[in-house]
This record gives structure tokens, sequence and C-alpha cells, in this order.
């Protein structure tokens, strides 16, 4: 169930049903299935999670817990490797800060030339603090990661390769397996940022071999705030978590404290319950649509996409459909992204604009922006005309 | 979210004066002598621009601009730039952001204020 059909789970487009939403790579809708959810925590057993002896909070811990079973399916992952995160940015934060501790001024990190700031600002930070570098790996001029690159930059070094599986402002999906390898055979640990594929590609982290994978759960039809991290058991187990207090500890004197179980010790405090129920329900929900059916739509979009909006602006993305997401990002020349976003604004068509917390990559690409429309579930091909009349009267007002 | 509306909305923003003023801006140049220079940055947009400043008596003599950005950044710049011609530092601080809008004088939406505003905040940051 895809495009129209798929609209009506979604009481946004009841409400605007000539909107052209073209912005799910930075948030996408919420379907009913989610709102319900956590509606239903809220109304119908709201209690703390792991503490109460009483009914109501064993009922909240129950579905709290069958939502980490949801997302560990979702992924293919055991549910004692899911940790509930507010999103992306924190389970990358938390890798960079945790996972470099002992890293030295030999020590190298290999990352992308198209990371989101979320996969490069702790990065730096944390290579500023423990003097460790920086490295990235550099993309052909068809916007994909260039292997060879990356084989030159991986050395006996690299402690870490962290890459977007699908780059949030090109489209871009990385070869994963290929750097995985790469990493491993030289003893890295890899870290996925898969923010922009988790509602738009099957994610199998085994298949994927991947050590680490963070995504959000606003981006593929659940709450804000929400998100998991995703790490391999072995590695789960010997990681010192990041914040300390209640739920996270198994003994505590006043002088020491002993770690719960994993899991657990990476969730300290109460968590965000009913974002985590509503997560849960979105990977239902996605499993449900299917995602290889949800892939081959979208596919299908985007190839349309690129074809009628191609004619007019200046796409900057992979042209080989099968190595890109919906993720369309394009310019036009004499025209500034605000005001192309705004202008396609006004004819109900939203898309994102600016430099899509891709500064470094811009600059790389010799661009101060795009601006980006980019395809959901529920995204139709006459959400793409509109888009193309607007950019057509766009063109005619700002480059006349 | 403004749906649907009719063009006639769409050039209350961008009206024939913005649009002359994003094609052709005024002062974009880089005056031949000038006291000082200041950077300015859109974050959201990630749009740069810079001004250079001369004085003469105490008075602002010269003014350019340069770098790039969207239709209602570069028509304030445009605006801005010269309105300060002749003012001393004093009365070029105490002009407000309404002031900015009102010389533009189009509708400008939460999300544009910051290009809007972008040359006068540097411009005021460069005198203080």
């Amino acid at each position: 169930m895809t495009g129209t059909a798929a609209k009506q789970h979604f009481a946004l487009f009841a409400r605007h049903p000539h909107l052209a939403y073209l912005d799910n790579a930075a948030s996408t809708q919420t379907p009913q299935a989610v709102v319900g959810a956590m509606a239903s925590y809220y109304t119908g057993y709201r209690a703390n999670i792991h503490r109460g002896v009483y009914e109501l909070s064993a009922l909240a811990t129950g579905r709290y817990e069958n939502a980490r079973g949801a997302l560990a399916r979702f992924i293919n992952a055991s549910a004692d490797e899911i940790i509930f995160t507010s999103g992306t940015t924190a389970g990358l934060n938390w890798l960079a800060l945790r996972l470099t501790q002992k890293f030295t001024s030999r020590d190298n990190v290999v990352l992308t030339r198209l990371e989101h700031h979320a996969n490069l600002v702790p990065w730096q930070q944390a290579a500023k603090e423990r003097g460790f570098s920086l490295r990235f790996v550099e993309l052909t001029p068809g916007y994909e990661i260039d292997l060879a690159s990356a084989r030159t930059l991986i050395d006996e070094n690299t402690k870490v390769v962290g890459f977007a599986l699908v780059s949030n402002t090109l489209g871009t999906i990385s070869p994963a397996r290929e750097l995985i390898a790469l990493a491993h055979e030289r003893g890295a640990l890899t870290i996925v940022d898969a923010a922009q594929a988790a509602a738009h590609l099957p994610l199998d982290v085994r298949d994927l071999e991947a050590d680490f994978v963070a995504f959000s759960g606003h981006k593929m039809y659940g709450p804000t705030g929400s998100g998991v991290l995703f790490g391999r058991r072995e590695h789960l187990r010997r990681l010192e978590p990041l914040f300390y207090g209640g739920e996270m500890v198994s003994h505590v004197t006043y002088e020491t404290a002993e770690w719960a179980g994993i899991p657990e010790r990476f969730e300290a405090g109460t968590p965000a319950i009913a974002e985590a129920i509503g997560l849960g329900a979105a990977a239902e929900f996605i499993t449900g649509l299917d995602l290889a059916a949800i892939r081959a739509h979208e596919t299908r979009l985007t190839e349309y996409a690129l074809e009628k909006v191609g004619k007019e602006v200046k796409i900057i993305g992979p042209a080989d459909i099968s190595r890109r997401t919906g993720v369309v990002s394009f310019v036009i020349k004499g025209a500034h992204p605000h005001d192309i976003a705004d202008i396609l604004d006004k004819h109900g068509v939203v898309v994102r604009a600016g430099h899509h917390c891709t500064m470094p990559l811009m600059r790389y690409l010799g661009l101060t922006g795009a601006t980006r429309a980019s395809l959901g579930v529920y995204s139709t091909a006459e959400d793409i005309d509109r888009l193309v009349e607007g950019v057509r009267y766009a063109k005619k007002v700002l480059c006349a | 979210m403004r749906l649907e509306l009719p063009h006639s909305e769409i050039e209350a923003v961008y009206k024939e004066m913005i649009l002359e003023l994003f094609r052709h801006p005024l002062n974009k140049k880089i005056p031949k002598r000038y006291d000082v220079k200041r950077r300015g940055l859109n974050p959201s947009c990630g749009d740069e621009i810079e001004v250079m400043i001369a004085w003469e008596e105490g008075k602002l003599s010269d003014i350019g601009h340069q770098g790039q950005g969207c239709a209602i950044s570069q028509a304030a710049a445009s605006l801005i730039t010269d309105y300060v011609k002749g003012k001393t530092a004093t009365e070029i601080l105490s002009i407000t952001n309404t002031d900015m809008i009102n010389m533009l004088g189009i509708p400008v939406s939460y999300t544009r204020i910051k290009c809007a505003l972008l040359c006068l905040s540097t411009i005021q940051d460069a005198l203080t």
C-alpha cells in the first residue's frame, strides 16, 4: 500500500489533501497507528516502567519492551542490542565520546565527505580532545563514495569507520558492505548512520555486519525525540554508559555502583516511554506496508522526478537509480534555494532549502546551498507534477 | 504552511522592486578605500555576506557588500547600504529590525527574517 492509498493512514493529509509534502528526509508524517499507540499509553496504562509492582506499571513495561522487540525484528538484531535514544544524533555522540576514550595521536577515524553534521561534529570534538586524526573518503564526480579513496585512507591505525548509509543531501546509497569489509580487514569498528535509510531501504544489521547502527524515529513515521542505537552484543558489553543514574544500575553503595546488564545500563533515568512505544508501532507500520514495496514505489517515483525535474534544474546526486534513494536535491542557476522553497511553499509544495546540515559537503561541491525534495511512502506522481509546476513558476519569477 | 495561495500572494513577496534589487544589487562592490570589514553568516542557509565601510569626518562615506544570497537578503543589503550612507555610527546603530522590514515593504515570514536582517546586523556588528 503506497502512494495515495498510504495517505489514508495519515490524518494530516485528510486536513491538507492538496499538500505535496516532499520534506521526508527532514521528518516524515505520523500514521494513526503510531499516534494511537502513544495515546493508548497515556490514556490506558500510563505508569513508569521497570519499577512498579502494580499491574499498570507491568503493562507499561511490557509494551515498552515489546517495542524494543519490534525494533530488533525491524533490523534483524536481538532485543538486548537495541538501545532507545532520543535520535541518531544522540547515538552518534555517545559513540564518538565512548569509543575514542583511549585513542591516541597515532589513531585515525575515517568518515566520508557526505556526512551530516551529526556524524561529523561529534568526531571533530573528540579528535580535538584526544588528538586522533579524521580522514574523509572522497566522492566520485557522480556523487558516489569513492572506494579507491576508502582503500587508501583506511589503514592499520584506523580505529573507526563511520558513514551515512544514505546521504541526506545527495540521496547516495553508500557501498556499505565494501566499506565495512575494508574496515574489518584493518580491525576498525564500523558505525552506520542509517537515519535516511530506515524508512526507505530494508535494513539487516546481521547481513550488513555493522558494529553499530543509529537511526531516528521521526524519519521513519515515528515520534520525534525517539531513536535507536544498535550495537553488537560483544561491543555493548564492554562499553561504558554515557549517563549514570536510576534504572542503569544493579547494585549501589555510597562508594560505588555496578551496572545493570545490556541494554538497561545505557538507558539511565525514565526513558521516553510513549515515544518508544510509538517507534515500535512505526516499525510495525513499515513492515506491514512492506519495505520492498516501499523501495519499489519510491524508486519509480524518483525515476519520474529525476526525469521531470531534471529538465528544469541541475540535479545534485547520482543518476543511477539503483544507487540512490528519493532524496532529490537540485540547483537553479541564478535562483537562491530559499527563494525557490518559499515560492514552492506558496504552491503547496513543501521542500527543504539550504545546506541540509552538510555545510562542508556543500563547500566540497562548490555550492552554497541546494533545494531538496525528498519522497516518502505516501508520495505520488501528482506531488512531483506539482513540484515541477512550482519550479517552472519559480524560474519565471526569479530568473526572468 | 501556506497552502494553495494565489499567485498574487507570491507576487506580494517577490514584487518587482525586490526582484530588480536581487538581479541588480546596489553597492555590491569593494570600495576603493575602506576602514572596516566584517563578515556575517546566516546559519540557517549558509549564506555569507561581507561588508566594507569607509568613514569620513564621523560619517559613513562609502559602503560595499559581497557574497551570495537570496532575493530578500540581496534586496535588503541593497536598501540598507544605501540608507546608511552619510549617517553617523550612532544613527546607524539606532536602526531597528522593524525599520529594515519596513524598508523592504513586503511580508517577511519567520523563517526569512534572518535573510532580511543579515546585512543590517553585519553593518551594526562592524561598528561595535
